[in-house]
């Protein structure tokens, strides 16, 4: 009865410990994020413009491809359906609601989950098997708000811009098929596109994308600064890192899409 | 000696891991301006030891001071303006990877001063040439060798002018001539900026040439604290065994007889 007990207790024990550490982390990072300035530690500009530059800029083309198709699929799909009924001018407006509301803040998060949290795993795991956080950590430098809280400032700017850049991708996609395969009018395909697409569609998909972003951050990070082991253990925990951030982004989508439902957003 | 000024008390400290005594009440006292040089096996606890003089490890009892203020009983913030008073060079150097040289000198001097920068130049520099690393200021660390990475690492630890500078194994992993220009620097170091050392090595021919007093852990315990002639010429069985680097003797590593069955070159 006891090693019962013991069995399951040391595993929920862990994921105690996990959540934990999970909150201590996101909660330092938000404090040095809002609190920083006042006490003359603010998140450094050049750092953060430098991450921006990493995360937002060099991320353009990756997210600009996997929407485009998106969108090329997205219009191929439905117009299949849509033919059979004799409305496939409506093509333009599903696409467009469907990637504005669903597709692009979710598809844009999970591209940027597996650039950008690797990255930030294997960055600070790296730093973390070599010493270099143990180092900042003796010089009076907290890692959190010398590392996390700059990428996190980052990637809140940036990733719900690299969603509207994945949103006009998207529909561009659907144009494509639209105009040219469809043939449907050019200028009747625009205005459909926009005539069912509200600003409620946008900014519901774009505060998404924010949620997205914390998640990438903390994830990338509390798995980096829980790397041991060498590089078997950076690998390791990339993997965790990347797998994870996928799940709570679903899980997340899941959470804020079904709040928005329920309220009639 | 006793008249010296302590920097650094160690009293009945005990710390265990995953139920494994790592250190059992060590009680030491580190004097101002002196090298101590602690000295032992492979996971004798001597970086255990040394990680509980920077407060990095909080141990399970036992005391550590500073200058006669409770180390480990400290807030945070009063730890961390402690730590601004001490400098670690590390094993690995533990440079961070994507600063240059000079940016990882200056990091400390960027984070806690408000310096001006061409200020904070001419310190790098000077910390720089003190280490004999001037004119490499713009090189990234991967571009630098064992013993110069050590150097530069040295150069940060000094740049906040600390009172006491702890080195975790300054010579691993370097050449004969590179370790002895290593432990010259120590030497130099302590006399030019009137520190106070603390050295962890288990290299017999640098703590015979910087030592000021030595102490010898073995499984956790003070086996022996004096002078390098006093350890040179110690009774212990264990302390000779170790001088001499010897097989045989009461540290047993492997037992003869597996010994004997390795093949033969």
């Amino acid at each position: 009865m006891d090693n019962f007990f013991a069995k399951l207790g040391r595993p929920i024990m862990e994921w105690i410990n996990v959540l934990k550490g999970f909150m201590h982390l996101s909660l330092q990072t938000f404090y040095w994020i809002i609190f920083g300035p006042f006490q003359d530690k603010p998140v450094k500009r050049q750092t953060a413009f430098e991450q921006m530059v990493f995360m937002g800029i060099q991320s353009i083309l990756i997210v600009f491809f996997v929407m485009f198709f998106t969108g090329v699929v997205l219009a191929m799909q439905s117009a299949y359906q849509l033919s059979k009924l004799g409305g496939t001018i409506y093509v333009a407006s599903l696409t467009s609601v469907s990637i504005c509301r669903e597709l692009g803040p979710v598809l844009t998060a999970l591209v940027v989950a597996g650039r950008i949290g690797a990255a930030i795993t294997a960055e600070i795991g790296s730093m973390q098997v070599n010493e270099q956080i143990e180092a900042l950590e003796t010089m009076a430098i907290n890692p959190i708000r010398f590392l996390v809280a700059p990428k996190l400032v980052s990637l809140f700017v940036m990733l719900p811009c690299l969603t509207i850049l994945g949103n006009l991708s998207g529909i561009l996609g659907g144009y494509v098929i639209g105009v040219y395969n469809l043939g449907i009018n050019a200028h009747l395909y625009v205005q459909t596109t926009f005539k069912y697409l509200t600003l409620k569609d946008i900014y519901t998909g774009l505060s998404k994308s924010f949620v997205f972003a914390i998640i990438i951050v903390l994830v990338g990070a509390y798995q980096g600064l829980k790397t041991k082991g060498g590089a078997v253990g950076v690998g390791k925990h990339t993997t965790i890192s990347v797998v994870t951030s996928f799940i709570l982004i679903i899980v997340a989508d899941c959470i804020v899409t079904g709040i928005y439902y329920f309220h009639n957003m | 000696m006793t008249d010296r000024p302590i920097a650094i008390s160690v009293q009945n400290l005990v710390k265990t891991f995953d139920g494994r005594t790592v250190l059992e009440n060590i009680n030491l006292d580190v004097y101002q301006g002196e090298t101590f040089v602690i000295m032992g096996g492979s996971g004798c606890g001597k970086s255990t030891l040394l990680r509980h003089m920077t407060g990095a490890i909080q141990p399970d009892s036992g005391k550590v001071f500073f200058h006669g203020k409770e180390v480990t009983s400290m807030t945070e913030q009063d730890k961390e303006r402690i730590k601004r008073r001490f400098g670690m060079s590390f094993q690995s150097a533990a440079l961070i990877d994507y600063m240059t040289v000079a940016e990882n000198v200056s990091l400390p001097l960027l984070e806690h001063t408000k310096l001006d920068p061409r200020i904070i130049n001419i310190i790098v520099r000077m910390k720089l040439s003190l280490v004999g690393m001037q004119g490499f200021e713009h090189l990234m660390p991967s571009m630098l060798s064992g013993g110069m990475k050590k150097r530069v690492g040295l150069a940060r630890a000094i740049a906040m002018d600390p009172e006491v500078v702890f080195y975790d194994e300054p010579t691993a992993g370097l050449d004969p001539i590179v370790s002895a220009v290593v432990d010259k620097l120590i030497l130099d170091l302590n006399k030019k900026l009137l520190l106070t050392s603390v050295v962890v090595t288990h290299n017999m021919e640098s703590v015979f040439r910087i030592a000021d007093r030595v102490v010898m852990l073995h499984n956790g315990h003070v086996l022996q604290i004096g002078t390098p002639e006093e350890i040179r010429s110690s009774g212990n069985a264990i302390v000779q065994q170790f001088i001499r680097g010897d097989i045989n003797g009461p540290i047993n590593i492997m037992d003869q007889n597996s010994l004997e069955s390795l093949p033969q070159a």
